[in-house]
C-alpha cells in the first residue's frame, strides 16, 4: 500500500462485492418462482438476470425470488422494483427478454413496455 | 467480479463452532451444489453476530434473515424453500414460529437497543478477508492518521474522544498515549492484552474472531502516535481460532503493506507478532503480561515505573486492551465529537457486555455507556428463563462485584458502577436469579484467585486463602459472627497491600456481597440456613409422612440406598448418609419430599 488513493481504489472494489449486504440496494429484480413459474421457466430467466448484471459489473441490484402471484397463464413473471416500491411487473419472460430488460430497464431506466402485464391483458 | 444473488452468511465463533457450525458450511456447499445453485449464492465464514445463545447462526441476505439453532437437517431446507423458492423459512427465525417474526435481524428488539461500534463487523464480514474489511472503511483510519496527521494530532484525537480502557480499570487511553509519546527512547512498544481470563467473558475473542483487522490497524495508529515500530499481541493459546485469525490478519495486512516498512508511503513502519499465554488468569496484568512477553514467568512487578515510561524489555510502552483497539479506528475517521455523541459525560462510547447466567438471550451485547442494567437484562437479555426473580447481576468477575435488584435501575458506566461497589471490569456480566446463593457466589470468585494468584506478594498468596477458609466454615455451617468480622478485616489488609490489581481486587466479590447481602451470611452463620437451598452441608431432604404414599421410587433412585421404609407407609430418609443429591425430590411424583 503506497498511498491512500491505493487503498480507496481497492475499497471501492472490495465495497462491490459486498453491496448485497448493505439492504440499501437499487432497484429489486424478484422472480417469481413458484412450482407455475418454475414449469413456464424461471430458472433460466432467473440466471439469465444474473449473467446479465454480471456481464455489466452491476452490483446495486438484488435479484430475488417469491411465489405465485396468482396469474400462473402469465408466468414467468419478474417484478423490478425500485427504492420507492414502484413495480413493473414484466410477463412470459424469456432469458433474451431478460437481457433487454437489464440493458433497458436497470442501466439506463426505460421501462420495456411492451414485455408488461399492461401490455398483455390488453 | 462474481455477482451473487444471495449472501450465506455463517458464524464461526467459538460459541458457533462449538455448536456445530462448521459442518453446516460444508452441508450448505453440498445442497447448494443438488440445487444447482452454487454459483449464485455465495457462502462466507463470519464472526460472532452476538446471540450465542441461539446457535449456530446463519444469516441470509439481501433479506437479512437470520436463522437460529441451525442443524444439518435445516439446511436443506433453507436451500429448497428460500435459496430456490424464495420463501423464507420462518420456524428457524429467531423468535420462532410467531406471528409477527421479522426477517430482517436488526428489527429484533435483541439488536434494536444496541450501538454496535467496537462490534459493528462482527457477523457482517468475512474475518479471513482482508478486502471485506477495507469495504467498510478499514485500514482508512490508518491512511489518514500517517499521511495528514501528526502523532500529536492523533493523541490529541484521542484525548478529546474521552475514550477510556475497556480492560477494566477505565484509564484514560489518549493520556496513556500522551506519557509514552512524551518518554524517550529509541525503541518502543505497542502492546494488546488479549489474555481474556475473567469467568464468563468472551468480548475480545469476539472481536479477535470477527474483525481481526481492527486490531491490527488500532495497534499501527497507536505505533505511530508514539513513535513504535513493533507491536506484540499477548493471546491465550485457548483461543485457537483467534490466535488463527490473527495470523491470516497479519500475514494479509503484511501482503498489503498495511505492516511493514515505509506504510502508505510514508517513513512509518510497523509490524506485530503474536505472543502466546498459557492462560495464567495473573497475565492478563499489564506488568504480568509484560514479563511473560519477555520470556519469563508471568509474574506481576512494582509500578512505578508505568509501563509508559519502562515497560517490555525497559523501553516505553503501551498497553491496550482488544475492545479499546476496536473503537479506535473508528474514532479517527469520524472524530472525536461523533464519539462523544455517545455515552455519559464522563464515560464516552458504548460497552460491549458478554451477558451470561441466569438470562434468557446469552450472548454479547453492546451499548451505549449509560444503559440501564434493567435495559440489558429484560430488554436485550429476554429477562429470566422460567418466571424466576432476578436477584444480582455481577460485573467485573473476580475482581468486581455485584448489583442487587434494587440498584437494578443504575445506569452502566465507570463512575456509577464503582459508587454502587462493583466495576466494570472487561464486561463480564453474569445474571443471578433467586435460586443463587451470594455466599457460594462470593466463594466461587475466591477459589478462582486463590487458583490464579501467582504467589509472588504474601497478601495475595496466604491473604485470600485464609478468606476462603472462612467461605468455607460459612457455607458449611461452621460459621461465627466473628468469621464475618475478619472478613472485613483481612478484606482491608488485602486491597491495601498487595502488588497487583489481581490481589488488589480479590477481596471485591466478598465485601460487595457482604454490602447487600448480609442478611444471607447471617442466615448461614446463625440460623446454620441457606435461603437460597445452595449450599449442601446445610440442606436437608425431608420426606413428608403425610404426603408420602410409600411407593419406594425414591428409595430405588437413591445412588447411596439412605431411603428407607414398608411399602405402603412413609419413607424415611437416613441423613447421616444422605449425600444432598435431589434425585429423591425429582423422582417424587407426589411432591412428598421437601429440601429446607
Amino acid at each position: 500500500m503506497k498511498s491512500l488513493e491505493e487503498l480507496k481504489a481497492l475499497k471501492e472494489k472490495a465495497k462491490a462485492e459486498i453491496q448485497l449486504r448493505n439492504q440499501d440496494t437499487g432497484l429489486r429484480v424478484v422472480v417469481g418462482m413458484a412450482t407455475c413459474g418454475i414449469a413456464a421457466g424461471a430458472r433460466p430467466v432467473l440466471n439469465a438476470f444474473i449473467d446479465e448484471l454480471n456481464k455489466r459489473n452491476i452490483n446495486n441490484v438484488s435479484v430475488t425470488m417469491t411465489g405465485c402471484i396468482g396469474m400462473c397463464r402469465l408466468e414467468p413473471i419478474v417484478e423490478v422494483i425500485d427504492q420507492n416500491d414502484n413495480k413493473v411487473t414484466y410477463v412470459k419472460m424469456t432469458a433474451e427478454k431478460a437481457a433487454r430488460v437489464v440493458a433497458e430497464h436497470i442501466v439506463n431506466g426505460n421501462v420495456v413496455a411492451e414485455y408488461t402485464v399492461g401490455e398483455e391483458l390488453e | 467480479m462474481e455477482f451473487y444473488r444471495a449472501h450465506v452468511l455463517i458464524c464461526a465463533g467459538t460459541g458457533c463452532t462449538s455448536s456445530g457450525s462448521a459442518t453446516l458450511f460444508t452441508e450448505f456447499e453440498k445442497c447448494l451444489q443438488e440445487a444447482g445453485i452454487d454459483k449464485e449464492v455465495k457462502l462466507v465464514k463470519t464472526g460472532c453476530f452476538g446471540l450465542c445463545a441461539e446457535g449456530p447462526i446463519v444469516v441470509v441476505y439481501p433479506e437479512g434473515a437470520m436463522y437460529c439453532r441451525v442443524t444439518a437437517e435445516d439446511v436443506t431446507e433453507i436451500v429448497t424453500e428460500h435459496l430456490v423458492k424464495g420463501r423464507i423459512v420462518s420456524r428457524l427465525l429467531e423468535g420462532g414460529a410467531k406471528d409477527d417474526v421479522k426477517a430482517d435481524a436488526g428489527e429484533t428488539e435483541f439488536f434494536k437497543k444496541q450501538t454496535r461500534v467496537a462490534l459493528q463487523n462482527c457477523g457482517r464480514i468475512n474475518p479471513e478477508v482482508i478486502d471485506e474489511y477495507i469495504a467498510y472503511d478499514g485500514y482508512a483510519a490508518l491512511g489518514k492518521a500517517v499521511t495528514e496527521m501528526t502523532p500529536e494530532q492523533v493523541i490529541q484525537v484521542m484525548l478529546d474522544s474521552g475514550l477510556r480502557g475497556r480492560g477494566g480499570a477505565g484509564f484514560p487511553t489518549g493520556r496513556k498515549w500522551d506519557f509514552a509519546r512524551k518518554s524517550p527512547s529509541d525503541k518502543k512498544y505497542v502492546c494488546c492484552n488479549a489474555d481474556e481470563g475473567d469467568p464468563g467473558a468472551f468480548m475480545d475473542r469476539s472481536i479477535l474472531e470477527g474483525d481481526p483487522h481492527v486490531v491490527l490497524e488500532a495497534m499501527a495508529i497507536a505505533g505511530y502516535a508514539i513513535g513504535s515500530d513493533q507491536g506484540y499481541i499477548y493471546v491465550r493459546a485457548e483461543y485457537p481460532i483467534a490466535v488463527n485469525r490473527l495470523k491470516i490478519a497479519i500475514e494479509q495486512a503484511r501482503e498489503y503493506g498495511l505492516l511493514g516498512k515505509n506504510i502508505f508511503g510514508t517513513d512509518f513502519s510497523f509490524d506485530i507478532d503474536i505472543r502466546l499465554g498459557a492462560g495464567a488468569f495473573v497475565c492478563g496484568e499489564e506488568t504480568a503480561l509484560m514479563t511473560s512477553i519477555e520470556g519469563h514467568r508471568g509474574e506481576p512487578r512494582p509500578r512505578p515505573p508505568f509501563p509508559a515510561v519502562k515497560g517490555l524489555f525497559e523501553k516505553p510502552t503501551i498497553l491496550n486492551n482488544v475492545e479499546t483497539y476496536a473503537n479506535i479506528p473508528q474514532i479517527i475517521l469520524k472524530g472525536a465529537d461523533w464519539f462523544n455523541t455517545i455515552g455519559t459525560e464522563k464515560s464516552k462510547g458504548t460497552k460491549v457486555f458478554a451477558v451470561g447466567g441466569k438470562i434468557k438471550n446469552t450472548g454479547l451485547v453492546e451499548i451505549p455507556m449509560g444503559t440501564t442494567l434493567r435495559e440489558i437484562v429484560y430488554d436485550i437479555g429476554g429477562g429470566i428463563p422460567n418466571g424466576k426473580k432476578f436477584k444480582a447481576a455481577q460485573t467485573g468477575g473476580p475482581s468486581g462485584g455485584c448489583i442487587p435488584a434494587s440498584l437494578i435501575d443504575t445506569p452502566i458506566d465507570y463512575d456509577s458502577l464503582i459508587q454502587i461497589g462493583s466495576m466494570m471490569g472487561s464486561g463480564g456480566l453474569i445474571v443471578m436469579d433467586e435460586d443463587t446463593c451470594m455466599v457460594d457466589i462470593a466463594k466461587f470468585f475466591l477459589e478462582f484467585t486463590v487458583d490464579e494468584s501467582c504467589g509472588k506478594c504474601p497478601p495475595c498468596r496466604i491473604g485470600t486463602k485464609r478468606m476462603l477458609e472462612i467461605l468455607e466454615k460459612i457455607t458449611t455451617g461452621k460459621g461465627e459472627l466473628k468469621d464475618i468480622d475478619d472478613l472485613y478485616e483481612l478484606a482491608a489488609g488485602i486491597k491495601a497491600s498487595a502488588l497487583c490489581g489481581l490481589g488488589q481486587t480479590a477481596p471485591n466479590p466478598v465485601l460487595s456481597t457482604l454490602r447487600y447481602f448480609k442478611d444471607e451470611y447471617i442466615a448461614h452463620v446463625v440460623d446454620k440456613k441457606c435461603p437460597a437451598g445452595v449450599c449442601k452441608a446445610l440442606l436437608q431432604y425431608k420426606i413428608k409422612p403425610d404426603l408420602c404414599r410409600g411407593c419406594s421410587l425414591c428409595a430405588k433412585k437413591c445412588p447411596v440406598n439412605c431411603i428407607n421404609g414398608q411399602i405402603k407407609s412413609p419413607f424415611v430418609i437416613d441423613q447421616d448418609k444422605c449425600i444432598k443429591c435431589g434425585t429423591c425430590m425429582d423422582s417424587c411424583k407426589f411432591g412428598a419430599i421437601v429440601r429446607e
